[in-house]
């Protein structure tokens, strides 16, 4: 142990997804004294609520609420949130590890997640970081060798405290000064989740998002297609806010490289969609009440007659021979007659 | 004009305020914006007011209604309600001190 003074009060920075490992790193931490802030990272592909907040609500459902915050507040903390989404840009187009199962460019993640974190362990003048990181628990980022990575190339080094897994790695800076009481840490290992939920009945824990639910869009298999889809036909691996809002929303259909469709699922779809009319084409039925579409790419005249009668296979007038359809772009409106599109019409390769 | 002024919150009990008589100080448009853009928002705006003075955030996200008294508490600022107007939510929150 270090003969330094214990600078008191100890203060540390956590990053919380609100999830039960993160929270239950807070909770050993405050149950050994030490004042602990935690940061919460804005991706653009971080799992909420977004899905909740765009389709209408079930019945009876509560309105979402955000796991990160909602932890903060049953532990007494403060919690800083930060937007990183415009930064986060290279992480996903350009991975030095490479993607996981899907686009999920996991431990790129984490080191640039630490490595943001350190900074503001540095500005903000905390003494350590930690993370609910457990050895063994995720394929890509938790493994034996490759947290040492995440300590070495965030530039946290023996900064980063991992409460719940301390015991199988070397002791951290923190712990050999003598800051944390590194026998009132945890082992933990692996997959099973059955000790974390042990260990928070212990400690009073009892509202927590279910365990290994995921936390990012980039895992998931449907949205990482779109991804790959948008990429493809564009291009190039770049991507806007708005495009990545758009591949949570709505069906999509590329019915040819150069243009796809976006059409509204539900109510509440179709208003959110209706906010992306800037540079796409909005479709959506004059007479009748029917799904918003998006018309994205450089459609040709034809191809927009084609979206038309796509989008009215998807309303309640898709049985009439005739219905009228509204384009809207840049603030010009017109009307077109079309033949709503027969089921068999559609083709399945052209939903992406 | 501003009604109530600026700076009055400081006095305000713990009653319900009328939110259709407030006027704020910095209102935060996050219409059309998803979890968590609405309360990173907020942050970065109330971090350049001064404690008392009053936010109103707008927000088409239905969390808002879980997120903006979340954020109120763990971060020391009061939450004074939210009003709804078909889709869209208007938030009220008075700057806590030190923040």
């Amino acid at each position: 142990m270090s003969l330094e003074p214990i600078p008191h009060p100890i203060r540390a920075l956590g990053l919380l997804s609100g999830g039960l490992d993160s929270t239950l790193a807070v909770k050993l931490l405050l149950d050994q004294g030490i004042e602990v802030e935690c940061v919460n990272f804005h991706t653009g592909f971080c799992i909420q609520s977004h899905t909740g907040a765009m389709r209408n609500p079930k019945p009876g459902a509560s309105p979402p609420r955000h796991d990160a915050l909602f932890a903060a507040g049953n532990l007494g903390i403060r919690l800083h949130m930060v937007d990183i989404a415009e930064d986060y840009v290279r992480i996903v187009t350009n991975p030095k590890y490479g993607y996981g199962k899907n686009l999920n460019p996991c431990l790129d993640c984490k080191i640039f997640m630490v490595h943001k974190a350190m900074e503001m362990k540095e500005s903000m003048g905390f003494h350590f970081l930690f993370t609910g990181e457990v050895l063994g628990q995720r394929p890509m980022s938790q493994r034996r060798d490759t947290l040492p990575k995440i300590d070495r190339e965030s530039g946290a080094g023996g900064w980063l405290l991992r409460p719940l897994t301390a015991l199988r790695m070397p002791p951290t800076e923190p712990e050999k000064r003598g800051w944390v009481d590194r026998s009132r840490l945890m082992g933990f290992s692996g997959r099973n989740r059955k000790p974390q939920m042990a260990l928070a009945a212990q400690l009073g824990i009892r509202e927590y998002p279910s365990p290994a639910g995921g936390c990012c869009f980039l895992t998931d298999e449907n949205y990482a297609r779109k991804l790959q889809d948008l990429w493809q036909f564009r291009g190039s691996r770049e991507y806007t806010m708005d495009d990545i809002l758009l591949l949570k929303a709505g069906r999509h259909l590329r019915p040819a490289p150069h243009f796809k469709l976006v059409i509204g699922r539900d109510e509440a779809e179709n208003h959110f969609l209706s906010g992306f009319v800037a540079g796409r084409v909005l479709v959506r039925f004059r007479d009748m009440p029917g799904p918003v579409t998006l018309v994205e790419g450089t459609p040709s005249t034809d191809d927009l007659t084609l979206a038309c009668r796509v989008a009215a296979r998807f309303g309640k007038g898709r049985e009439l021979s005739q219905v009228a359809m509204l384009l809207e772009t840049n603030g010009q409106q017109e009307v077109r007659e079309v033949t709503p599109m027969a089921a068999h019409e559609i083709s399945q390769e052209w939903y992406v | 004009m501003k009604f109530p002024k600026s700076g009055m919150f400081d006095n305000l009990d713990s009653a319900q305020p009328d939110l259709d008589a407030l006027c704020a100080d910095r209102v935060v448009d996050a219409r059309r914006l998803l979890c968590p853009m609405p309360i990173i928002k907020a942050e970065a705006a109330i971090r350049e007011m001064q404690p008392h003075e009053l936010l109103s955030v707008l927000s088409t996200d239905p969390g808002l209604v879980n997120d903006l008294p979340a954020w109120c508490r763990v971060n020391g600022h009061r939450f004074l309600g939210i009003k709804r107007m078909g889709r869209e939510l208007t938030g009220w929150v008075v700057k806590g001190e030190g923040r």
